[in-house]
């Protein structure tokens, strides 16, 4: 299948804008997705991720901006002339026709000869492993098998964009967590640019080569899954990606302290004065001896210890009151001397993980 | 080892009580569906092998299959069942579509001006179309001063008058289920049509149309099979050139007072809507066993 495959196109929207009555589904959004690029669109409900891919699919009329699939300007093209792969979120298999019928079916819109049909389905649900199950009919396969199916006639026609929206939000968490690599694995053999969207930050985090992270209809931030954990643009971001608690911290000129103590930190300071400090829970260092030379030491009361089997959780209260979440792993040495509610402890942060944000909410 | 089974007899006393409660709630309409249909349908049957002479014979039945005035009657029976189903579908069909584009609370407006004629009176409905429809009617009274035609025109006392008729009568019966069907279509599917590549058109005929195809033959199933025993309407608008089954069965009695004759008829017609039911109902069932009409 590989080698019949076009080159992938690269997406071009720009200024897009919509809106319902006075809600704005989209704010004037602007994204370059590269070509064979895997990009996804990550926020809650209602942010307009969803309406941003059916203004890619055709079937959500924006008020104005451009799309661009590679140099062709699209914005105006009806859905069934975008030639493009995609999935829904309730796999939209068709119920009165097989495995097979489905699968072909792009194929047969496009006069492709019976045999060659024949040929290329079952390629295609090779490519998905549901090889043999083209007799089968819909409402036969169970939720995982749709999905595969639905993906199996996306690919089919071979189309150089792929969308899919919530592919896997709708299967149990094991299943999902084993499809999550199998698409990443089938975008790596097959190339084609793909958006992807999702409410699931660890989904994302999993799958993407970059991630657009919307809300309010704009985009927050555009990066890859490690900078968008590690160094998110705004409180929005690093709220919605990944556990964190937020410090509320001082700027005077370059220099940031809690509480009246300087903090120590790497990373070059945000451009404005309203400064917030975002802690990843798995971040924080329990130092039993004190505090310690280098880091950022905060003192602070345990008020509940949660064993989890492979780690532990740790509330604690600092001295401003800000209450603030640890987690540990769990050893044969940490496990014996996990803090009691109500103990004194201190709570470590090294200077490269005192990650100082914008502290707006956007 | 020996397993030790407590309270037993205690809970199959419970389970055969809990039968016998059930039976008991459901024997008034048992004994309701005895009396006033099986023992009618019984003594029907009956009837209807019973010659003029008293005794038993199949006189009623060979009548039937000798005399030419009766083929006749079948055939139209037939004719305007056809054509009124047909005509519905026509009519119908497109009526339920746009109404199953629009937004809930229109289409429930709409909806029930669909049913608005199905709670008047049939009586009333018929006679009214009498009225439109005959020479000094409404209709030919307005065509001619709006000068569509010159002439009067002949709309009822014949077939034209009670297919209007009967359409109008039977159109919510076919546009409830088709319509049920077309709500129920996820909207994805034609999405995902459109994305493969299917214009608005083969959108259609591929997906959309094949998906009510349950709703669609339950609807022109329900509307054939009321036609088959239809009486006011074509007696009244048919004018007496339109004769069915259940006018002859009529005439049969009230002219003719040969009971014997009248209940073999009846007899004829519920076998034949038996069957088709059965034929039908195989059919359908094959539909769903497909996957149409989702969910």
């Amino acid at each position: 299948m590989t080698n019949r495959t076009k080159d992938a196109l690269p997406i071009s929207v720009t200024n897009v804008t919509k809106t319902y009555g006075s809600v704005h589904a989209l704010d004037d959004v602007s994204l370059e997705v590269k070509s064979g690029e895997f990009l996804t669109l990550l926020g809650p409900s209602g942010s307009g991720k969803t309406t941003l891919l059916m203004v890619l699919a055709g079937f959500t009329r924006p008020d104005c901006g451009s799309l661009k699939f590679g140099d062709d300007e699209v914005i105006r093209k009806p859905p069934h002339l975008r030639d493009l792969g995609m999935t829904f979120q309730s796999y939209a298999l068709f119920p009165h026709m097989t495995v097979t019928g489905n699968v072909g079916y792009p194929l047969r819109l496009r006069g492709v000869s019976k045999t060659e049909i024949a040929t290329r389905v079952e390629e295609a649900l090779e490519t998905v492993q549901l090889g043999g199950f083209g007799n089968r009919r819909i409402d036969q396969l169970s939720g995982g098998q749709r999905q595969r199916v639905a993906v199996a006639r996306a690919i089919v026609f071979e189309p150089r964009i792929l969308l899919m929206d919530e592919p896997l939000s709708a299967l149990d968490k094991k299943l999902r967590d084993q499809m999550q690599i199998e698409l990443r694995h089938l975008h790596e053999k097959l190339g084609m640019t793909t958006v992807y969207v999702t409410h699931d930050q660890r989904e994302a985090l999993t799958m993407s080569d970059r991630i657009a992270v919307v809300n309010h209809g704009r985009i927050m931030q555009l990066a890859t899954p490690r900078d968008l954990y590690e160094r998110p643009a705004n409180r929005f971001v690093a709220d919605f990606i990944g556990d964190s608690t937020f410090l509320n911290v001082t700027r005077q000129g370059n220099e940031v302290s809690f509480n009246g103590t300087k903090l120590r930190f790497t990373d070059a300071l945000p451009d404005t004065d309203n400064i917030t400090m975002m802690i990843r829970p798995e971040r924080i260092m329990l130092s039993e001896n004190g505090p310690r030379d280098g880091a950022n030491n905060f003192a602070a009361t345990a008020t509940e210890v949660v064993y989890q089997g492979d780690s532990y959780l740790l509330h604690a209260n600092l001295a401003d009151g800000t209450q603030i979440a640890m987690r540990g792993a769990v050893t044969g040495k940490s496990v014996s001397s996990l803090p009691s509610i109500g103990d004194q402890v201190t709570l470590s942060i090294a200077p490269e993980d005192t990650v100082l944000i914008d502290g707006s909410e956007v | 080892m020996q397993t030790v089974r407590i309270n037993q007899s205690g809970l199959r006393t419970d389970e055969r009580l809990e039968r016998l409660k059930l039976f008991g709630l459901s024997s008034p309409a048992l004994l309701m569906i005895l009396v006033i249909l099986v023992l009618p349908v019984g003594w029907l049957f009956y009837v209807s092998f019973i010659g003029a002479n008293g005794e038993f014979s199949l006189e009623n039945y060979e009548r039937m299959i000798s005399r030419k005035s009766y083929a006749r009657i079948f055939w139209t029976t037939f004719q305007v069942s056809f054509l009124t189903t047909g005509l519905c579908i026509l009519i119908g069909y497109p009526l339920a579509y746009f109404l199953s584009q629009l937004p809930p609370r229109l289409a429930n407006l709409g909806l029930i001006t669909v049913l608005l004629p199905f709670w008047t009176s049939l009586l009333v409905r018929t006679y009214a179309w009498l009225v439109l429809l005959q020479k000094q009617g409404l209709v030919n009274d307005w065509a001619i001063s709006l000068g569509l035609w010159d002439e009067p025109i002949k709309m009822v006392h014949n077939m034209t008058g009670t297919l209007i008729g009967m359409v109008h009568i039977m159109l919510p019966f076919l546009i409830l289920p088709v319509y049920g069907a077309m709500r129920s279509i996820d909207l994805d599917l034609m999405k995902a049509a459109s994305n493969l590549g299917a214009n608005p058109r083969r959108a259609f005929w591929n997906v959309f149309f094949p998906l009510t195809m349950p709703g669609l033959m339950a609807g022109a199933l329900m509307v054939f099979i009321l036609c088959l025993g239809f009486f006011v309407t074509p007696a009244v608008l048919g004018g007496g050139k339109v004769i069915m089954v259940s006018m002859q069965i009529v005439s049969n009695i009230e002219l003719f007072v040969n009971w014997g004759a009248a209940s073999a008829l009846g007899v004829v017609l519920l076998v034949l809507t038996v069957a088709i039911l059965w034929i039908a109902s195989r059919f359908l069932n094959l539909e769903q066993m497909t996957g149409g009409g989702g969910h």
